[in-house]
């Protein structure tokens, strides 16, 4: 499986990603600076965590305009995976990718901690290796992740089983106090219509090692390499 | 006419002797540019004039320490070809004043002189010291404080992954922020401050000049009177995206052989990085402060280099490498621009619009810097008090003297602060915060660095020498608690007034203290930074030499142990003697509103002993769990354990120690808890190398028993433990 | 000269750009606002918003052009129009 990591100034966890896909992969991926708009063909590509632009304006508002962006978009339109972590998802939904909005968390500060979220979707690449209903515990570490989206938004993602993950207590249920940054309908994680982009809040690269208190977030890694694997 | 007066001369922070010596190295009267530079450099901030004296005598060498104290940061070697920079640096009149952006650009501030040196910075760590929860101010500093240090840190992606927050009505006036940062460098690549190559030129890179902070030194260096709202604008902005450009093509440009010489633009700015880069390379340095990037208007060259705004770097490139050095800065987006040249002069030259506007020796701005032996008194010992005495006024059980200490402002469950840090980006934190030290990998190895700060500053008011020696003896337990070998301390010695003999006394006395702790157990100081001068219409702070300390995990394959209860049915085993002191205790604080008696005594030949005793035992894979003893003494060991684990206790007593209370909560030193599935080994190991140790009791179960059946619920016990921060930070 | 923009400025055109939450979009800054001034005993306070505020200087001598080169930048950055409203206001 060949990957890009898309590395933008500002963009933090980039090897962070790198090193959750060559620990799944066995092999690195590419670390694509954002002012080069010729990306190599590629199976996956990964928009990381991190403050690129420093948040500045909003969150991902800068980034979504840069280079790489138009053709990363582009590529999803081809059907080419993409997954966006934390600032990621910010960038996906700024550059229009996915729809809706993530906005200041409700509590007004950043919050890092363990979540435990709901897999809603297990039927795409990224999700292959959970099943639907399991409950994983996955890091969050963000100020902007309170997602927001219309009514009528909402009401289609739902409809249209695009929600990926929700946020809930240990035992599944979706519940507000379960709830971190206040995101409408405890969306922590969505699709886009074609299922092949994934936007999340929550950073599945953080917990792969157990050395660092849990590999939930390995599945996800592990299940990507299978899909694509099988489809080169 | 001069523009020099003696009222000028005063609002420089110089006495009128000092001015005599200016006057006598310049052989004229000084220019307003260069009695700035003189201000700046001379200030305590930065000349150390009335510290040196004392710091000479802190032990700084050891087989493993690659660079002591002078540089940037202190470099000590982690073998295989890595070495380790850290330092904790204080920001504190600045944070009192706007205390997000002066917590912030502390942040910001210590991450340059660890990434100056050649180092990727993989963890911060921050103490911080605020006055009594009820006093107007405290409510609005904590909020600002970490929130300034959370924007900061957690922009630049670097983990914050622990500290400490203590409260005292000492510190209304005078809050304390100091900040942490450990970096890991390759040995045969570390980058130092000495300027070399006559002609070679001198670059200026990151953002642009403007008037922040001018004057940011002389404010460190001087009390806080009731005009302190009127010092705003000396007040630094921190940008913490730009510093993380910064990083990025600073490490870049490091991977190649471009550098001669780089030093952070900090404190005084373009002035102290200028003045340290020709004094340490012996040569002098000319610039063009046309050529310096500005952001402002009409920038005077007085202004241009003495502000202190942020993110900002002074190199000397080699010759012929400016070009791919500058195309590096460009694809980071910082401004770049060569603004002078390195010259045999020893003399720092600066010109404007085509006129000297400075014309300084380097050698005596440096050497010639004042120095004070300043009159100091000792602290007179502190009448010692019993437990009989201190237990007099006290009639509550165990478990309730736990559930106040658990839920009270100095030992309650600082998440709230915490969980506002990124403490997981890199990818590498081991151990969260929460506990004591925090664990942290080294990136693609399997060796960790264990990472704390400590400080109990009611010991050092009470005592500062055996407050010194605890200071240092606690950073070396927090270590050794997680299996590291202690390696090195970097202190941030926080005080009040010099020129009083008392505080020159408290320093003197936890100079002294600190000596004999780092001398005793091999952990010398590689760096460190000094705050006077914290004090309010003359009251001063604790006495509060902050240590941070940074030890070495060898394998992180091999047995590491938790800080938390690891099983049930483990015997839970009191590792060193207790006397049950209660001197200065949480206990007595707490439970009976008094602060006296002696300190609990430091036995650095016990402190020795039992932890090297203990890290045996860890390393030879012989404990699931273990968590050193301080505040709050065993019960609080316990009760955090417990908590941290989920996993309940049944504890008792041991007949023949004296009252009860006095056991479980006093604050004997060189002690540590350790699980293990079956005593008797241990035990018998512990009897042989001479170390205290007695079972006290059991793991398991959902509750904490003490002795008599007298229990407390662990959901009781964490609502105690975890209500209270919240809970005052949402009020008011 | 540093500054050479100098004798570009009369020509320039100073804009301000106001950028608010759409209706039913919740606030929680503005609340958070709403609820330290009415501790500090400042009465009658109703609802709080809190909104942007961005300057900034155009070539261009012409208001119409202006304008409309403006709301392509409130479309495209400025805004995101899925949560917030623009208003733009042009001087001389």
């Amino acid at each position: 499986m060949k990957a890009a990591v898309i590395v933008s100034p500002g963009s933090n966890c980039d090897r962070d990603v790198q090193v959750a896909l060559r620990q799944s992969a066995g092999t690195d991926p590419i670390m694509h600076w954002h002012g080069d708009a010729d990306l190599p063909d590629v199976d996956l590509i990964v928009v990381p965590g991190g403050f690129s632009y420093g948040d500045y304006l909003r969150a991902g508002a800068v980034a979504a305009h840069s280079p790489v962006i138009r053709e990363v978009v582009a590529r999803a339109n081809a059907g080419v995976p993409v997954l966006g972590i934390c600032n990621g998802f910010q960038i996906l939904t700024e550059c229009g990718l996915l729809p809706g909005v993530l906005m200041r968390n409700a509590g007004l500060k950043f919050i890092c901690r363990d979540v435990d979220l709901r897999v809603e979707a297990a039927d795409t690449d990224f999700t292959r290796d959970y099943v639907n209903g399991q409950i994983i515990r996955i890091p969050v570490a963000h100020n902007e992740g309170n997602y927001f989206a219309d009514d009528e938004t909402l009401n289609r993602l739902d409809g249209e089983n695009r929600v990926a993950f929700r946020y809930c207590t240990s035992e599944g249920e979706v519940t507000s106090a379960s709830n971190p940054n206040g995101a409408a309908r405890n969306i922590a994680g969505i699709l886009n219509e074609g299922r092949n982009v994934l936007g999340m809040m929550p950073h599945p690269e953080r917990l792969a090692d157990a050395l660092l208190g849990g590999t939930d977030g390995r599945p996800m890694f592990d299940g990507l390499v299978e899909a694509l694997a099988a489809a080169a | 006419m001069s523009e020099i007066t003696p009222e000028v001369v005063a609002e420089h922070g110089l006495t009128p002797e000092e001015y005599e010596r200016v006057l006598r190295i310049m052989g004229r009267e000084p220019k307003i540019t260069e009695l700035g530079i003189f201000s700046v450099m001379w200030s305590e901030h930065c000349s150390y004039k009335s510290s040196k004296f004392w710091l000479k005598k802190l032990p700084t060498e050891a087989p493993w320490v690659i660079c002591g104290p002078g540089e940037n940061a202190g470099v000590i070697d982690i073998g295989d070809g890595k070495a380790c920079i850290f330092k904790m640096e204080s920001h504190n009149h600045p944070s009192f004043i706007e205390p997000y952006q002066g917590a912030a650009t502390g942040v910001g501030g210590i991450l340059r002189d660890v990434f100056t040196m050649g180092a990727r910075p993989v963890a911060n760590m921050n103490a911080l010291r605020f006055g009594e929860p009820d006093h107007p101010k405290t409510r609005h500093l904590v909020s600002g404080v970490v929130a300034g240090i959370g924007g900061y840190g957690n922009c630049m992606g670097i983990p914050t992954v622990g500290g400490e927050v203590n409260f005292d009505p000492s510190y209304n006036g005078n809050i304390l922020v100091n900040a942490m940062t450990v970096g890991i460098a390759d040995t045969d690549k570390i980058f130092y401050s000495a300027a070399a190559g006559i002609g070679n030129s001198v670059v200026y890179v990151g953002s642009k000049t403007g008037r922040d902070g001018i004057h940011g030194a002389t404010m460190a260096s001087a009390e806080f009177d009731d005009d302190s709202d009127e010092k705003r604008p000396t007040v630094q902005v921190g940008d913490p995206f730009t510093e993380k450009l910064l990083l990025e093509a600073c490490l870049e440009l490091m991977a190649t052989d471009a550098i001669i010489a780089i030093q952070d633009m900090g404190a005084a700015g373009l002035t102290s990085s200028s003045v340290e880069m020709s004094d340490k390379g012996g040569v002098g340095i000319e610039f063009d402060l046309d050529l310096v990037p500005v952001r402002e208007e009409a920038m005077t060259p007085y202004e241009i280099m003495l502000s202190e705004s942020q993110e900002r770097m002074l190199m000397v490139v080699k010759p012929g490498r400016e070009d791919m050095a500058r195309k590096i800065f460009e694809k980071w987006e910082l401004d770049f621009a060569i603004i002078g040249r390195v010259t045999d002069t020893n003399r720092l030259v600066l010109k404007s619009g085509g006129d000297v506007v400075c014309d300084i020796p380097v050698p005596p701005l440096v050497a010639e810097a004042p120095e004070y032996e300043r009159p100091w008194v000792p602290t007179p010992p502190p009448a010692p008090l019993s437990a009989e005495d201190a237990l007099a006024s006290i009639d509550t059980s165990p478990i309730d003297a736990l559930a106040t200490l658990m839920a009270s402002p100095d030992l309650c469950s600082r998440r709230w602060v915490w969980e506002q840090y990124d403490h997981m980006v890199m990818g590498d934190t081991i151990r969260r915060p929460g506990g004591d030290a925090a664990v942290v990998r080294v990136h693609g190895t399997d060796r960790a660095l264990a990472i704390t700060t400590d400080c109990t500053p009611r010991y050092c008011f009470a005592d500062p020498v055996q407050g010194g020696r605890q200071a240092v003896a606690e950073a070396w337990r927090n270590l050794t608690a997680t299996g590291a070998r202690p390696l090195a301390i970097t202190d941030n010695m926080n005080f009040g007034n010099p020129e009083r003999p008392e505080i020159m006394g408290q320093f003197a006395g936890c100079i002294e203290g600190m000596t004999e702790a780092c001398l005793a157990l091999d952990f010398p100081v590689v760096s460190g930074n000094v705050s006077l001068y914290n004090e309010t219409n003359g009251t001063g702070i604790l006495p509060t030499p902050a240590i941070g300390g940074v030890g070495l995990i060898d394998d992180i394959r091999g047995p590491m142990p938790s800080a938390a209860f690891a099983a049930k049915d483990e015997d839970i085993v009191l590792i060193g003697a207790t006397e049950g002191h209660l001197g200065r205790s949480m206990l007595i604080r707490m439970l009976a509103d008094r602060d006296d008696g002696a300190p609990p005594p430091v036995d650095l030949a016990a402190e020795r002993r039992n932890g090297d005793f203990v890290r045996g035992l860890i390393t030879g894979g012989l404990v699931s769990a273990c968590h050193d003893v301080s505040d709050g003494g065993l019960l609080l060991a316990v009760a955090k354990m417990a908590l941290s684990g989920g996993i309940g206790a049944n504890l008792s007593i041991p007949a023949g120690r004296g009252p009860a209370l006095a056991w479980l909560f006093g604050e004997d030193q060189a002690r540590y808890l350790v699980t293990t599935l079956r005593a008797e080994g241990l035990l018998a190991t512990a009897k042989a190398a001479r170390v205290p140790a007695i079972t006290i009791g059991r793991t398991g179960g959902t509750v904490l028993t003490v002795g008599d059946g007298n229990s407390i619920s662990l959901s009781d016990l964490r609502n105690a433990h975890e209500n209270w921060l919240p809970s005052y930070m949402a009020a008011g | 000269m540093r500054f050479g923009r100098a004798c570009a400025k009369h020509q320039d055109m100073k804009v301000r750009v106001h950028i608010t939450l759409k209706n039913g979009v919740l606030d929680p800054q503005g609340k958070a606002i709403e609820h330290a001034l009415g501790g500090l005993g400042f009465g009658g306070i109703g609802d709080v918003r809190q909104g942007k505020y961005i300057e900034l200087e155009l070539a261009e001598p012409h208001a119409a052009k202006a304008r409309a080169s403006v709301e392509a930048m409130c479309e495209k950055l400025l805004a995101n129009t899925v949560i917030e409203n623009y208003e733009i206001d042009l001087d001389g």
